[in-house]
């Protein structure tokens, strides 16, 4: 039953899927753990969850309409540049309200209850050959954009104060920051759905940011730990019929876990 | 040719005069300290040294060019503001921040580009802790390694904001000791901003006091005066000299641990 599920064409498309969104979103998590901009991606993912359900009502790709509100509040977030209290209540006031909308559209909306259910929660089995090559297409924009922008950015994440005075443009990558941010949780939804955004974007770099303090090196970890969570999540969905976002998430966390441990018995006791 | 040349320099937020035409040249090796209570433009005055903010009126030159021309000819240190304990970053990567940190790409190191890096680090003493996570280092130590992002990229002129705040006496005189050896040696300019004058009183060449609305400038002797810091207040102000320590008394914010020496 496993073999032949494995020779499947769906499932080499959600593997695919699978790997290129575990890359991008451990590449990006680095930064948005530094920046503390973890309660922000959860924003922006349940407002892409918004758009989603906007453009399901005006019979839009639903896709098209995540992306959409992902960078509006990515745009949003990244112009503000709030820090610290206010940055906390006002992306919960956001959230709040924009997930009403979501649910106002839901509600208008006649079509299956299913897709809302996908948006939430995942469906990577259902991943078309066209999706895998835009999911790749988005994959490749963050990536360049991380890459090219990777000193700067480190800069003004770690010590904004000392990147300003060098002329480091601080304000504008933290609009790059979040809408690049914004592609990848759209991305990243499509796999585990927008309530588990957090688990491919945050928990991988949390984790590889609790084995090693190398900026590169924890980095790299992050996609390695994404890849891992994905497509072991993917493979126990098929031997065991349980949701693969389940699966997704709990071996992220197990990682999580098992990093943080060694972090406060092994590494470095000074 | 000066380093730095002010000249004329006005600023006001909206109806408020910080100061007024502020006059200086900076030569080369000069340390000046900037004095004076809080919400007089201290701070001001260095994001116009780096070009972050425009005076309401006057230029600045450093050496003959705008002062947003030569961010990467400027080392900066901040005040010294705790790193997040669990920041995913070694105090060497903090250090090449000044280095190439404003350079776009992931780029790698030239061979002299990492000597400098090395060097630089055994300058200022950290060698011993330049590979440990930066959040867990004490305060001291962080702002050691603040100096060497500083020094690392050559800069022909540096400025430091409140570089010793929160440090402890000890470690006060061994950040003056970097940025007054480093002065001595490659004869960059240094403007450092302080509430108190004691830490540095040894080293500074020149004072630049300023009060609210009005500044002087000159050596300590000629500024911290009795009669100099009235005139600039506009009130009877006195100062002492204790112990080889400079004692402020009767300024507005008098009740800061301020001119009065350090609560240790």
């Amino acid at each position: 039953m496993f073999t032949n599920l494995l020779a499947q064409h769906f499932v080499h498309n959600a593997l695919a899927a699978g790997a290129i969104v575990a890359v991008v979103s451990g590449a990006i998590g680095w930064f948005v753990v530094t920046r503390g901009a973890s309660f922000a991606v959860h924003a922006i993912s349940e407002l892409g969850f918004t758009g989603a359900a906007g453009a399901l009502v005006v019979g839009l790709d639903p896709i098209v309409g995540m992306i959409g509100g992902s960078l509006g509040v990515g745009l949003v977030l990244g112009v503000l540049s709030l820090r610290g209290r206010e940055r906390d209540s006002a992306i919960g006031a956001v959230l709040a309200f924009g997930l009403g909308i979501g649910v106002l559209f839901l509600s208008l909306y006649q079509g299956y209850a299913t897709e809302a259910t996908n948006l939430l929660f995942g469906s990577i089995v259902g991943v078309s050959d066209r999706q895998v090559l835009e999911l790749a297409v988005v994959t490749a924009i963050v990536l360049t954009g991380v890459v090219g922008l990777y000193r700067p950015l480190l800069f003004s994440s770690v010590d904004p104060e000392g990147a300003e005075a060098r002329g480091v443009p601080v304000r504008m990558l933290s609009v790059a920051v979040f809408l690049l941010l914004a592609l990848t949780t759209a991305e990243a939804i499509q796999v585990v759905g927008v309530l588990l955004v957090l688990t491919l974007v945050i928990t991988p770099a949390a984790a590889a940011q609790r084995l090693t303090v190398h900026p590169t090196r924890a980095l790299l970890l992050a996609v390695v730990i994404a890849l891992v969570a994905t497509e072991g999540g993917i493979l126990l969905s098929l031997a065991h019929p349980w949701p693969t976002s389940f699966f997704i998430s709990a071996i992220s966390f197990g990682v999580y876990l098992v990093a943080r441990i060694y972090d406060a018995t092994g590494r470095d006791s000074s | 040719m000066s380093v730095v040349s002010v000249k004329g320099l006005t600023l006001r937020f909206g109806e408020r005069l910080l100061w007024e035409n502020l006059n200086f040249e900076l030569e080369h090796g000069e340390l000046l300290a900037v004095l004076g209570p809080n919400g007089t433009g201290k701070t001001s005055l260095i994001r116009i040294l780096l070009g972050l903010l425009e005076p309401s009126s006057g230029t600045v030159a450093i050496e003959g060019r705008p002062p947003a021309e030569t961010r990467s000819q400027v080392g900066y240190v901040p005040q010294q503001r705790i790193f997040d304990r669990d920041l995913a970053l070694r105090g060497r990567d903090l250090v090449r921040l000044g280095l190439d940190g404003h350079r776009f790409g992931a780029g790698r190191l030239s061979a002299t580009q990492r000597d400098r890096l090395e060097h630089t680090i055994e300058s200022v003493g950290a060698g011993g802790y330049v590979d440990a996570p930066l959040g867990r280092l004490s305060g001291g130590e962080q702002q050691r390694l603040r100096i060497a992002q500083a020094l690392v990229s050559n800069p022909s002129l540096l400025l430091a904001d409140e570089p010793l705040l929160s440090l402890d006496l000890a470690y006060q005189q061994i950040i003056t000791g970097l940025l007054d050896s480093h002065r001595r040696s490659a004869g960059t300019p240094v403007v450092f901003v302080t509430h108190d004058i004691n830490p540095v009183l040894s080293i500074v060449d020149r004072v630049l006091y300023l009060a609210p609305g009005s500044w002087a400038m000159g050596t300590p002797d000629e500024v911290l005066t009795s009669e100099g810091l009235s005139a600039l207040y506009g009130a009877p102000v006195d100062v002492l000299r204790l112990r080889g320590r400079v004692v402020v008394v009767g300024t507005p914010d008098d009740q800061h641990v301020h001119h009065v020496g350090h609560a240790h």
